[in-house]
């Protein structure tokens, strides 16, 4: 059970080298790759900007109780801002991209496996790595941050709506403590990178899982699964580790 | 098309032999199953040579290993003089440009509509002018009877009519060896009897050579100028397939009559009816 599971990790970070390898080919594809950032990116905008909604809006409703019993109400901006920035926006959105995103991009190769569109490719001389798989990981990288990043700003507003607009705290308390207290560098930039990372881990563990699945329908089913599964924990243990570096 | 020989692991152009596809010593073992047992097979420049056998008899393994889709455990597998196993991943694609390969299950690619599919090869290899590539694309579905059905989706297509999709897109671009992998398989009468010509004709007009994995004895009688047929991981018979027709031995016998009974078992191994069926004592 170790064994295999190691024998997963290796194989995955092989599969890795071969993609980075096959990102120059990748290149002149542009055309795959703008359309993949447009299905995984903008496709997932509403389950993003929703959940962003949502997260800041409770967020604002817990912490203002909390920072009530202090008399630290005046600092509910920039709590906010500095769970999402650092933490929340990078992690949930994280969670939510390999439940949107990740899935669909293991369904989508598994299928095109079991359908042997993949070996068709190759013997038309195209290589699926550079075709199918690069094109799929630079979109990851390139739209988890962005789409952290709108994360952020939703969950911030829905902060506001609630702390401002529903509990009455002072709205140039809320803007103007936030902005004195978050720092560019340390907290906005730490969070854009953490997000560049689990996009590279989740649309690695995607493709990796769709690309070698069984050709089967039950094949497929298990992949998608061990996607979200494996994206979540290897997240969340990635975030452990890349916060203790950078606080 | 490139027909100029290359030694094994090298680049050194060698004068064409007259196989363009030599095999010898084939050895495989599939899922603990020796699916070929010292397998010796030439595939002749410029003619159909048809590989005919069992169902689970390999047929699709052995084009595979040609293609260098899957390694055997043993063997030398030269095309067009290139040693398939010594090749790297590179030198497999540049071999490869230079096949055509139509599969069993057609595998066209689901979010292309027809005409893209065909003009998928053009587009990832040469840098055409879209006027060529439309008109190229054209003449490929006329050939296959499918010009009006271009824009049409592969989900809206028959599989008759995906398989003959697939096969203008195996030769849009000339290639010097064609391998069909069942093409007649689900064709009607029409479009077989097409397809059918449509081999011979490319084989002699552009003087190419093909492989036909087939078991309609009866087409592949009217194309092949060779067959091979395989059983029990060997070569069990080869030769025109008129003269194979006629030949009495218990291969052809068995194969091309359609007999359970023979060498070829038909039924898959399994322990004593009587026992499946709860019967002991009749057993005994």
């Amino acid at each position: 059970m170790t064994g295999d599971a190691l024998a997963q990790v290796g194989a995955a970070g092989l599969f890795l080298f071969s993609i980075l390898a096959a990102i120059p080919k990748s290149l002149r594809h542009y055309r795959e790759t703008l359309r993949q950032i447009w299905f995984v990116g903008a496709m997932s905008l509403v389950i993003i900007m929703t959940c962003g909604l949502f997260v800041g809006m409770v967020l604002s409703l817990q912490l203002y109780y909390t920072l009530a019993k202090f008399g630290g109400t005046a600092a509910l901006g920039t709590v906010v801002a500095l769970s999402l920035f650092r933490e929340l926006g990078p992690v949930v959105t994280a969670l939510l991209f390999a439940g949107r995103a990740g899935t669909s991009m293991t369904a989508e190769i598994g299928l095109m496996r079991a359908t042997d569109q993949l070996s068709a490719m190759e013997m038309m001389a195209v290589d699926p790595l550079a075709y199918v798989v690069a094109p799929r990981f630079i979109a990851g990288v390139i739209a988890m941050p962005l789409l952290a990043c709108v994360f952020n700003v939703l969950g911030i507003l829905g902060a506001h709506a609630v702390g401002v607009s529903w509990l009455g705290l002072d709205n140039g308390t809320f803007w103007g403590n936030m902005s004195a207290n978050v720092e560019v560098w340390n907290d906005l930039v730490n969070g854009v990178w953490k997000s560049a990372v689990f996009g590279a881990v989740i649309a690695l563990i995607a493709t990796f899982q769709g690309y070698t699945t069984p050709p089967t329908s039950e094949g497929v089913a298990y992949a998608t699964t061990r996607t979200v599964v494996s994206s979540s924990i290897v997240v969340l243990a990635i975030d452990f580790v890349m916060t203790a570096f950078l606080m | 098309m490139n027909t100029t020989n290359h030694s094994p692991g090298s680049d050194s152009p060698e004068p064409a032999s007259a196989a363009y596809v030599q095999i010898r010593g084939l050895r495989t073992v599939l899922g603990g199953k020796l699916l070929f047992d010292g397998v010796d097979l030439d595939i002749p420049r410029g003619k159909i040579t048809a590989i005919m056998g069992p169902s689970g008899t390999g047929k699709t393994t052995l084009v595979r290993h040609i293609t260098g889709q899957l390694a055997a455990d043993a063997g030398q597998i030269l095309v067009d003089g290139r040693n398939v196993p010594q090749l790297s991943r590179r030198q497999l694609f540049e071999l490869r440009e230079g096949i055509g390969y139509l599969f069993q299950n057609s595998a066209l690619l689901t979010d292309f509509s027809v005409f893209e599919n065909v003009a998928f090869p053009l587009r990832q290899h040469l840098r055409l002018p879209e006027e060529i590539v439309r008109n190229i694309v054209l003449t490929r579905l006329q050939a296959v009877g499918l010009r009006g059905a271009a824009q049409l989706m592969p989900a809206e297509l028959s599989g008759g009519m995906m398989r003959r999709v697939a096969l203008a897109r195996a030769m849009i671009r000339d290639p010097g060896l064609m391998i069909y992998d069942e093409p007649f398989v689900g064709l009607d009468p029409i479009a077989l009897n097409q397809v059918l010509k449509l081999i011979r004709t490319l084989n002699d007009t552009l003087g190419i050579t093909s492989i036909l994995v087939a078991h309609e004895f009866a087409a592949v009688r009217r194309a092949a100028d060779l067959v091979y047929l395989i059983a029990g991981g060997k070569i069990a018979a080869h030769g025109h397939p008129q003269e194979l027709a006629e030949r009495d031995s218990p291969w052809t016998r068995q194969f091309f009559g359609g007999e359970a009974d023979g060498p070829v078992p038909f039924e898959y191994p399994a322990r004593d009816y009587a026992l499946d069926l709860g019967f002991p004592a009749a057993a005994a």
